[in-house]
C-alpha cells in the first residue's frame, strides 16, 4: 500500500511541499502502517469502469440479416420505400412542367430552391407532410398540397418555413393547404420557432371556398395565429415573391417585418380586375400593390428586393437581427460539431428487414429501440412486468428521452406500467418518445374484469397531461384506444411520423368488415374491406395531415433527433411564455 | 589619387590596405543592422550564432515586420524613408552602444559617405573602405581603373558631357543598340536601351527622369549593348591582409526589368578556362581598389563571342549571396564580420575551388510580390496565406515575411529567396521546382508560377541562358493553361465547406444537409466560378459547378458534363486545406478566400478564381461597369495626368503616369473615347483597382 506514496518525495523534495501536504502524507503513512499491522481488514469496492457500467444497458440483438425471413421483409419494405421515394421525388418537382417553366421565365426561383437558398448550407431541412393532398382531390393533382413547410436553420436559428408553390394551381389554398399551413404554424407556436413565409399565392381556391374560408380552422386562422405568435414574441417574417391578394394580403401585413420583390410581389385587397368592376378605376398591378408602392408609399412592406435571391438574403439578414438565441445548452448537446454521442451499435438500415410490411407478425420493440438510441443503450424500467409494453430511458444524440414502445397488445399491467413511467418522466422533465405498434387494448371478459378500461384510462390520462415534449413514431399499427394511450395525433405530440408499413384506423380492415357483417348482416358493403384497407395506409394518412410525414425507417433516429433539437431549444421560452408550472395530472381512476 | 592609382602595380595592395585603416581592429561585440526585411534577419541570424548582440532599426510602416520583431533591441526611426537617413542611423548605433554597422544591401550599403561617417564616428562599417565604395560607385571612374588594371571593359562613353546631342553622337560612334544608364544607378533603375538613333532622345529622357526620382542624380553613361548577353558575376572576398579570393561565379541571366530573378552558381555552359579567367579578373578588379570584405564583380558575357567585359563592382553583400554560400558551404556574413574584425579569410582559393567541385550546384529563386503577366509590375498586399517549403540543409528560405505580414508599396516587393543545392544542375533545378510547388502565397500576386514555368523550360534546363531569356521565350513562358474540372470542383466544395465548418455548434448533426425523409435531394447549390485574368480584375467565362450534399461531408459534384458522385470532403479551417476523395483520386487543396476571389493551390499549381457576384448585386449595390474606366493596375502614386476632362483620346494614348515601388508606368488608353472624369490627380495614392480616369458612356459596352 505504501508503495503508492512517492518515496523520493520524502528524500528529495519534502521541504518543497506545503505544510498541509506534509500533514496529509504523514496521515497516509500512519494509516498504511495501521493497515499493514492490523488483522482487522475492511472490504473495498471494486472500481467499475464507465463502459462496463453502460454495458449493463446495451441491448442485444437477435437479428440474422442473412435469414430468409429478414430478406423477405427487407424486400417487401424496399418495394414500399422505392414507391415512396419516387412519389416524393415527383412531388418535389412541384406543379406541371409548363407552370414551372413559366415561373422560371419570370425570373422567379422555384420554391424548393428558395428554401435551399434561405437555409444555412450543410444543415438539414426537416420537411413536413410532403404527401399532403396526395390523391385527395379526385381529378386534381396538388403536389405537397401546394405549400412546402418545414424546419430549417437560417443564420443559425431554427425557423419554421412556409413556402407557397405557385406552380401548383397558382399557389391557391385548397382545404389541405390551409390545414398544412395551420399545422406548420402550430409547430412554430409549440416550439417557439420564428416563422418565415415565402408568399407566392393566389389566395383561397374559390371552388373549394366552403372548406377553406368560414370555419375555425380555416383561412382566417392563419392571421389569428400570426397575431398570437407575434404577441408571444415569436417573430413573423414575410417575403412577398408573388401575388398576395385579398386575405393573402394579410400575411405580409400581419408580419413583424416584410420584404417584397419588385415587379413580382403584389399586395392588394382587390386586384385590378375587381377594382375596375367595383369602382371603374383602371390601375396596373404594380401601381396598385407593387413593391415600390408598398415600400415607399404605403409602408405595407419594409424592404424592397430586386429579385428572389436578393429577397432571400434580406430575409436571412432579418433573422440574423432577431437577437434570437442561436442554440441553448441543450441544443448544443444535440448539434455540437464535436460529436459526443455514440451511434447505435446496430445498423438502422436493418430496420426494414426486421419489421417487414405484414403487421400480423409481432415486431420486437427492443430491436427497433436498439437501432434508434445512442450506443443502443437502453435502461429498461420494469422489464419483467407488463411485458407487452417496453419502457425505459435512453439518449438520442445525447438528449435524454423516455421511451415507451409497444411489444404486443396492451394489458392492464402494461397500461399501469406505462402510466407509471410517464409519471416518472413528467416528474423529471424528460421528453417522451412513443414507438407505436398497437392493435389495441386487450378485450374479453377477463380483461374487463381486470379493469382494462380504467387501467387504459390511466395511461391515456398520463399521456394527455404529461407536460413534456412528446414524439410519436408509428412503426406498425395504430388502432383503437391504443392510438390514444400511445400518444396519437389527438394527444398533441410535437411531431408524429409514420413508417411506410404503418396502418392507422379504428381497427384492421378485416376486423372492421367482420364487425360490419355481424352488425349489418347482408346489407354490408362488399367493397368495404378494400376501402378500409386503402384508408389505413400511411400515404392516406399523410395526405390528410394525420401525421407530419412518412419517413424511411432508417431515418427515425435523425428525425427524432431533429425534432428533439427543435423542441428542446425553444422549450424554456415557450414555458416562460405559457407560465408553465409543471405537469398536473387529472384524476386517475384507481 | 586616380592618376596614381592607374599606375599603381597590383603588388602594392598591402600598402593600400594599411593606408586606410590605421587603427587596430577591435572585436565586434555588437552590431546595428542598417537595413530591413530578409537581409536584416539574415545578418541577425549569423550575429546571434556568433554571440554578437544585434540591434535592428525599423520605420513606422515596418513596426510589425519580422526584422523589427526579431531582436530584443529594435530602434524605431519613424519616417518610412529613414533607412536612408545615415546620420540618424549612426546616432542610433552610438546610442545603442554598437561597435559595428552592417548596411545589408540597398539603402546605404553603397553610400561611401555613410561608410565614411560611420568610420569617423568610431563605428566599424562592415563593408569595404569608403574610398573603394566611392571609386566603384562612380561607373565611369571605375571603368577607367579597371581598364588600367587590365580588366576588359565594354566600349562606351562614361564622361561628364551630358549634352543630349553629344551623348547621341557618342552612341552613334559606339553603334546601336546602346545602353543608357545612370552613372549612380543600380538595380536596373535609370536604365534604358536605345535600339536606334531615332529612339535615343526619348529613352535618354525617360532614364533621366527615373534616375532623378530614384536617387536624385541624372548623369548618364552610354555604352555598347550586347544583344545576347549573359550576366555573370564573381563573388569576391578580401581581407585586411592582402588576401583576395573568388567564391565562384554566379550566372544571373534570368532577369526581368533588368532585375535578377534566378541566380545560380556555377554558371552553366562555361569553359573552365573562362571561369578561371573570370575569377582572376574579378580578384584583380577588387585589388585594384584596395578592396576589403564582400564584393561582387559583375561581367557581361557575350554568348556569341565568349568575351566578357567588366560592368561594375557591387561593394556590398548581394541579394543572391546565398547561392555562393550554398555552393561553397560557407557563411558569408560570418566572413564579413571576420574581415571587419581584421581576421584573415578562412579559406584559400584552392580550398574554395575544391569545395565547389564537391558541392555541385546552387540555384536561387527570388520570390517577388509582382505580376509576371502584367509585365512584372510590383504588387502589394496582406499575405493572408503563406506556406514555405520544408527547409533542409539543401533547401533554404530566406524570408522577411510571415503569414499575416503586409507587403507595402513603401519598399522593395521581394518576399523571400528560395535557395537549393544539389550535386548537379539538373537535380538542383528539379529540387527548386519541387520546392516552388510547395511554396504557397496568397494575398499578393507573386512570380512563383512564373518561376515554375522557367524551371521546366527546355532552354533553361539545358543552360541556354541570356539576359533576354524571358523575352525570347515569352510565348512558352506566358502560355495560358486551361483549368481541369477538379479545380472548379474543389473550389466549389471549399466555398461550401468553409461556410459549413465556420458555423460551429450548429451543424454536424446526423446526415446534415441531406434532408431527412424520402426524396429530399433538393439541397443542390450552384457556384459560378471563373478563372481570373492576369490583371486580377477581369475574368474568363464562368463555369457552373453544382454541389449537392448527399450525406455528412459527402457531395455529388457536377461541372457541365463531368460528374463526381459521392465525394467525401473535409475542410480544415486552420490549415485551409480541403481534402476530397473523388471516385478517381484524392485531392488536397489549399483554398484561400478573400472576398470574391479565391486562391487555390493544388498539386503544385496555383489558380486564381473569382466567384460570380449575385445577379442582384449590380442593381442593389450600384456597382457600375468597369469597362468605362481605366483602373490602377497596382498600388501606386499618380505622378502625372496627361489628359483632362472632355479630351478625346485614341487607343494607346498615354493617360496617366503612375509610380509604384519607385518605378514609373504609363497607363494608356484601352480604346478611343472621350474622358468624362479624371478621378485622381497627381500626387494621389491609389489602391490597385481604383479608377484613374473614366470614359464617357458611348452607349455600348
Amino acid at each position: 500500500m505504501s508503495a503508492s506514496i512517492p518515496h523520493q518525495l520524502f528524500f528529495s523534495g519534502f521541504r518543497a511541499i506545503s505544510r498541509s501536504q506534509r500533514r496529509r502524507i504523514s496521515y497516509v503513512l500512519s494509516r498504511s502502517r495501521f493497515n499493514v499491522c492490523s488483522s482487522q481488514c475492511r472490504t473495498i469496492a471494486t472500481h467499475l469502469h464507465r463502459h462496463q457500467a453502460s454495458a449493463l444497458s446495451v441491448l442485444p440483438t437477435e437479428v440474422d440479416s442473412s435469414s430468409a425471413e429478414f430478406q423477405e421483409n427487407a424486400r417487401q419494405m424496399r418495394e414500399l420505400t422505392d414507391e415512396l421515394e419516387s412519389l416524393h421525388s415527383k412531388i418535389a418537382q412541384g406543379g406541371p412542367p409548363k407552370a414551372r417553366e413559366k415561373h422560371i421565365a419570370r425570373g422567379k426561383i422555384l420554391p424548393r430552391d428558395r428554401i435551399t437558398a434561405l437555409i444555412d448550407p450543410g444543415t438539414s431541412f426537416l420537411e413536413l407532410s410532403a404527401l399532403a393532398g396526395y390523391e385527395l382531390y379526385p381529378g386534381e393533382d396538388v403536389p405537397a398540397g401546394g405549400i412546402i413547410t418545414g424546419i430549417g436553420k437560417v443564420e443559425g436559428v431554427d425557423c419554421l418555413i412556409i413556402a407557397n408553390d405557385s406552380t401548383v394551381k397558382g399557389g391557391t389554398y385548397y382545404p389541405v393547404t390551409v390545414k398544412k399551413h395551420l399545422r406548420a404554424q402550430a409547430i412554430a407556436q409549440e416550439n417557439h420557432l420564428p416563422c418565415i413565409y415565402l408568399v407566392d399565392s393566389g389566395g383561397a381556391n374559390l371552388p373549394h371556398q366552403a372548406d377553406v374560408f368560414p370555419d375555425r380552422e380555416h383561412f382566417g386562422r392563419i392571421f389569428y395565429n400570426q397575431a398570437q405568435m407575434s404577441s408571444m414574441g415569436i417573430p413573423q417574417i414575410a417575403v412577398v415573391m408573388g401575388p398576395c391578394t385579398a386575405g393573402g394580403a394579410y400575411v405580409p401585413s400581419m408580419s413583424d417585418e416584410s420584404i417584397i420583390v419588385e415587379n413580382q410581389g403584389h399586395i392588394f385587397l382587390a386586384g385590378p380586375p375587381l377594382v375596375k368592376a367595383a369602382t371603374g378605376e383602371v390601375v396596373s398591378h404594380e401601381d396598385l400593390g407593387g413593391g415600390k408602392l408598398h415600400s415607399s408609399i404605403s409602408g405595407v412592406t419594409d424592404y424592397l428586393a430586386v429579385e428572389d435571391a436578393h429577397a432571400i438574403m434580406l430575409a436571412r439578414r432579418s433573422i440574423s437581427n432577431l437577437n434570437w438565441p442561436k442554440s441553448n445548452k441543450r441544443d448544443e448537446n444535440i448539434t455540437g460539431s464535436n460529436k459526443s454521442w455514440k451511434e447505435p451499435l446496430y445498423d438502422p438500415e436493418e430496420l426494414p428487414g426486421i419489421v417487414g410490411t405484414k403487421l400480423k407478425k409481432p415486431i420486437q420493440a427492443r430491436e427497433i429501440i436498439a437501432r434508434i438510441v445512442d450506443g443502443s443503450e437502453f435502461a429498461e424500467f420494469k422489464k419483467d412486468y407488463g411485458t407487452s409494453l417496453v419502457t425505459g430511458f435512453a439518449r438520442i444524440y445525447n438528449q435524454q428521452v423516455g421511451i415507451i414502445a409497444n411489444n404486443g397488445i396492451l394489458f392492464s399491467e402494461s397500461a399501469l406500467k406505462g402510466a407509471h413511467f410517464i409519471e416518472l418522466c413528467a416528474q423529471r422533465d424528460i421528453p417522451l418518445v412513443f414507438l407505436q405498434n398497437i392493435s389495441g387494448f386487450m378485450v374479453g371478459a377477463d380483461a374487463e374484469k381486470g379493469g382494462i378500461a380504467k387501467n387504459g384510462a390511466k395511461l391515456v390520462t398520463a399521456v394527455a397531461c404529461a407536460q413534456v415534449p412528446k414524439f410519436t413514431v408509428v412503426f406498425g399499427s395504430s388502432a383503437g384506444a391504443g392510438n390514444y394511450g400511445m400518444c396519437g395525433r389527438a394527444y398533441s405530440p410535437r411531431f408524429l411520423w409514420m413508417w411506410p408499413n404503418a396502418r392507422i384506423g379504428v381497427m384492421g380492415s378485416e376486423q372492421l368488415s367482420a364487425v360490419m357483417e355481424t352488425v349489418g348482416g347482408k346489407s354490408a358493403d362488399p367493397a368495404l374491406k378494400q376501402r378500409i384497407e386503402s384508408e389505413s395506409r400511411a400515404t392516406f394518412s399523410s395526405a390528410r395531415l394525420w401525421d407530419d410525414g412518412v419517413i424511411p425507417p432508417a431515418h427515425t433516429r435523425m428525425a427524432l433527433g431533429l425534432g428533439l433539437s427543435v423542441a428542446m431549444a425553444g422549450l424554456e421560452r415557450q414555458r416562460a411564455q405559457a407560465g408553465w408550472k409543471g405537469t398536473k395530472f387529472g384524476v386517475f381512476r384507481m | 589619387m586616380t592618376a596614381r592609382r592607374l599606375l599603381r602595380p597590383l603588388t602594392l595592395r598591402r600598402y593600400h590596405s594599411s593606408l586606410q585603416h590605421g587603427a587596430a581592429p577591435r572585436p565586434l561585440t555588437s552590431v546595428l543592422v542598417a537595413n530591413r526585411g530578409e537581409i536584416a534577419l539574415r545578418v541577425q541570424k549569423t550575429a546571434s550564432l556568433l554571440g554578437i548582440k544585434c540591434t535592428t532599426i525599423y520605420t513606422d510602416p515596418d513596426a510589425h515586420s519580422q526584422h523589427a520583431l526579431a531582436s530584443p533591441y529594435a530602434i524605431n526611426l519613424g519616417d518610412p524613408g529613414a533607412y536612408l537617413d545615415g546620420d540618424r542611423i549612426i546616432e542610433a548605433a552610438k546610442a545603442a552602444g554598437c561597435v559595428g554597422v552592417h548596411p545589408g544591401y540597398g539603402f546605404l550599403s553603397e553610400n561611401s559617405n555613410f561608410a565614411r561617417r560611420c568610420t569617423e564616428a568610431g563605428l566599424i562599417f562592415i563593408g569595404p573602405p569608403w574610398k573603394a565604395i566611392e571609386e566603384m560607385g562612380d561607373k565611369s571612374q571605375s571603368k577607367n581603373i579597371m581598364s588600367a588594371a587590365g580588366v576588359p571593359c565594354i566600349p562606351g562613353y562614361h564622361g561628364g558631357n551630358q549634352n543630349p546631342d553629344f551623348l547621341k553622337s557618342e552612341a552613334d560612334k559606339i553603334g546601336y543598340p546602346v545602353l543608357i544608364k545612370a552613372v549612380k544607378g543600380g538595380g536596373g533603375k535609370g536604365m534604358r536601351i536605345a535600339r536606334s538613333a531615332a529612339e535615343f532622345p526619348d529613352q535618354l529622357q525617360s532614364a533621366k527622369t527615373e534616375a532623378r526620382n530614384s536617387f536624385g542624380d541624372e548623369v548618364m553613361l552610354v555604352e555598347k549593348y550586347i544583344t545576347q548577353p549573359r550576366h555573370i558575376e564573381v563573388q569576391v572576398f578580401a581581407d585586411k591582409h592582402g588576401n583576395c579570393v573568388a567564391l565562384g561565379e554566379r550566372d544571373c541571366s534570368i532577369q526581368r526589368r533588368h532585375q535578377k530573378i534566378l541566380e545560380e552558381s556555377p554558371a552553366p555552359n562555361l569553359d573552365q578556362s573562362v571561369r578561371e579567367d573570370l575569377w582572376a579578373k574579378a580578384r584583380t578588379a577588387a585589388l585594384a581598389v584596395g578592396y576589403e570584405g564582400a564584393g561582387t564583380v559583375e561581367f557581361i558575357f557575350d554568348n556569341e563571342t565568349g568575351q566578357f567585359f567588366f560592368m561594375e563592382m557591387n561593394t556590398r553583400l548581394q541579394v543572391e549571396h546565398p547561392v555562393s554560400e550554398m555552393v561553397t558551404g560557407e557563411d558569408l556574413v560570418r566572413w564579413q564580420l571576420l574581415v571587419a574584425e581584421g581576421k584573415e579569410l578562412p579559406l584559400t582559393q584552392d580550398q574554395i575551388r575544391e569545395r565547389i567541385a564537391q558541392r555541385g550546384w546552387a540555384i536561387e529563386a527570388r520570390i517577388y510580390a509582382e505580376n509576371p503577366d502584367m509585365n512584372f509590375i510590383p504588387d502589394a498586399g496582406l499575405l493572408t496565406h503563406l506556406k514555405t517549403p520544408v527547409a533542409s540543409p539543401t533547401v533554404r528560405v530566406d524570408a522577411g515575411f510571415v503569414e499575416g505580414d503586409e507587403v507595402t508599396s513603401h519598399y522593395d516587393p521581394m518576399i523571400a529567396k528560395l535557395i537549393v543545392q544539389a550535386e548537379s544542375r539538373d537535380s538542383a533545378i528539379q529540387k527548386l521546382l519541387a520546392a516552388l510547388e510547395d511554396y504557397e502565397i496568397a494575398g499578393a500576386t507573386t512570380n512563383i508560377e512564373f518561376l515554375k514555368r522557367v524551371c521546366v523550360h527546355p532552354a533553361f534546363i539545358s543552360g541556354d541562358v541570356e539576359t533576354g531569356f524571358i523575352e525570347k521565350y515569352r510565348s512558352a513562358l506566358f502560355a495560358k493553361s486551361e483549368l481541369e474540372p477538379e479545380v472548379f470542383a474543389q473550389a466549389a466544395l471549399g466555398l461550401l465547406l468553409r461556410e459549413i465548418s465556420s458555423q460551429s455548434g450548429t451543424v454536424g448533426f446526423g446526415a446534415a444537409g441531406t434532408g431527412v425523409g424520402f426524396g429530399s435531394n433538393y439541397q443542390t447549390r450552384k457556384f459560378s466560378l471563373a478563372q481570373m485574368a492576369p490583371d486580377g480584375i477581369k475574368t474568363d467565362a464562368e463555369t457552373d459547378v453544382e454541389v449537392g450534399q448527399v450525406g455528412p461531408g459527402t457531395f455529388d459534384v457536377s461541372i457541365n458534363d463531368v460528374q463526381y458522385p459521392s465525394v467525401l470532403s473535409h475542410y480544415d479551417l486552420s490549415t485551409r486545406v480541403l481534402t476530397s476523395f473523388y471516385p478517381h483520386t484524392r485531392l488536397a487543396t489549399t483554398i484561400v478566400q478573400d472576398g470574391d476571389s479565391l486562391v487555390i493551390f493544388q498539386q503544385g499549381r496555383q489558380y486564381k478564381l473569382r466567384c460570380k457576384p449575385p445577379g442582384w448585386a449590380e442593381k442593389v449595390l450600384g456597382l457600375h461597369d468597369i469597362t468605362n474606366s481605366v483602373l490602377a493596375p497596382m498600388p501606386c502614386k499618380v505622378l502625372r495626368v496627361d489628359v483632362k476632362e472632355g479630351d478625346a483620346v485614341v487607343k494607346d494614348q498615354a493617360l496617366v503616369v503612375i509610380e509604384s515601388m519607385k518605378m514609373e508606368t504609363v497607363i494608356r488608353s484601352p480604346h478611343d473615347g472621350v474622358i468624362s472624369k479624371v478621378v485622381h490627380k497627381a500626387g494621389d495614392l491609389c489602391k490597385a483597382g481604383t479608377a484613374l480616369v473614366e470614359f464617357e458612356d458611348t452607349g455600348k459596352s
